[in-house]
């Protein structure tokens, strides 16, 4: 860097000492930003959870890969859990998810985030606009199915939720582990298909708490209806923190 | 966010961090900038990445120490690391003419 004046081209290029009969021009200037590329997702974040507290809303982030059972866990969730609960739906496209959601008489608003592989705070705070939730409810947002891009995006949820089936393999944890580790609560879904795959549960938890010694860990089937008593405990306790 | 600052001057240079531990892979980065910048202020940019190593501080034993990955554990056995640094996504700085 120039020892005169700060620019960033080598002393030796250019000709010193300046005078001030001497003007002298940079071929460019450089400037700072400093700036986090997320700052702005962030930001928007951090209003969601405004929008959300100032309702009292408890958010909760349900993320996986394609397939592990988010939906079913919802509408199971929706039909026993008994208080009000509005959702928001990310898929890349077709509102199926919502027909379901909306099927069990629950408020819903379906996101097509078209090419996108996750949902921002950007997408959230209009859906949840939209969905206009009624003080105090619960309000999920399904995320796109993928174990990775949604760990980045703060949606200003109060809790993350990861669902692992377990036709998924047992060492999902250690193969993803940004999803694990930026999250609150692991729900090991589809144990009732554990007779017929070859998934160590046991491994599986301590592989999770390895990448997460956080993480609470529930073992669910959502389709039969096994845990899920737990989970609904810890939707409870959410919303009663946040009344 | 770059375009924004450049109030229409032409970017030469964007210096990115990007730590190692983040979920941003450097090269598909500077794969795509050309793709991205087409079009834009920053056309023709020089695209710098400084990747910022990964380091964590124990919360048994408080050692600080290098990581490589999200799964490595502390030497003195223990797993739940802290993470200190190497998850920076940053804009640092550019230069425009």
């Amino acid at each position: 860097m120039c020892a005169h004046c700060g620019c960033s081209t080598p002393e030796t290029d250019h000709a010193h000492p300046h005078s001030p009969s001497h003007p002298h021009h940079h071929p460019h200037r450089t400037v700072s930003l400093e700036q986090d590329i997320l700052a702005k997702n962030d930001r928007l974040a951090r209003q969601n959870r405004a929008f959300f507290d100032e309702r009292r809303i408890a958010a909760v982030n349900l993320m996986s890969s394609p397939g592990a059972g988010k939906t079913t866990l919802l509408e199971r969730t929706l039909a026993e859990l008994g208080s009000p609960c509005a959702v928001v739906e990310g898929d890349q496209a077709t509102d199926r998810d919502a027909e379901r959601i909306r099927s069990t008489g629950a408020p819903v608003v379906q996101i097509n985030t078209g090419t996108g592989c996750h949902l921002d705070a950007h997408m959230v705070m209009h859906a949840a606009e939209e969905l206009d939730p009624a003080a105090g409810s619960l309000l999920v947002i399904e995320n796109v199915g993928n174990l990775v891009c949604p760990a980045l995006f703060a949606l200003g949820e109060h809790l993350r939720v990861v669902v692992l089936s377990v036709t998924e393999g047992d060492d999902k944890p250690e193969k993803y582990p940004h999803m694990f580790r930026a999250s609150d609560v692991l729900l090991v879904n589809k144990i009732d298909l554990l007779p017929y795959v070859p998934f160590d549960l046991e491994c599986c938890i301590e592989r999770a708490k390895r990448v997460q010694p956080k993480l609470e860990i529930l073992a669910v089937s959502a389709l039969r209806g096994d845990g899920m008593a737990a989970w609904y405990e810890i939707l409870r306790s959410l919303s009663s923190q946040r009344s | 966010m770059v375009c924004e600052r450049s109030d229409g001057a032409r970017v030469e240079r964007i210096v990115l961090e990007i730590g190692q531990l983040s979920l941003v892979l450097p090269d598909a980065v500077r794969f795509c900038f050309d793709l991205v910048a087409r079009g834009t202020a920053c056309e023709g940019a020089v695209l710098e990445i400084i990747e910022t190593p990964g380091r964590g501080r124990c919360r048994q034993c408080k050692k600080e120490l290098a990581l490589g990955d999200l799964l490595e554990a502390c030497p003195c056995g223990h797993v739940d690391v802290e993470v200190l640094a190497g998850q920076e996504l940053r804009v640092k700085e550019m230069d425009v003419v």
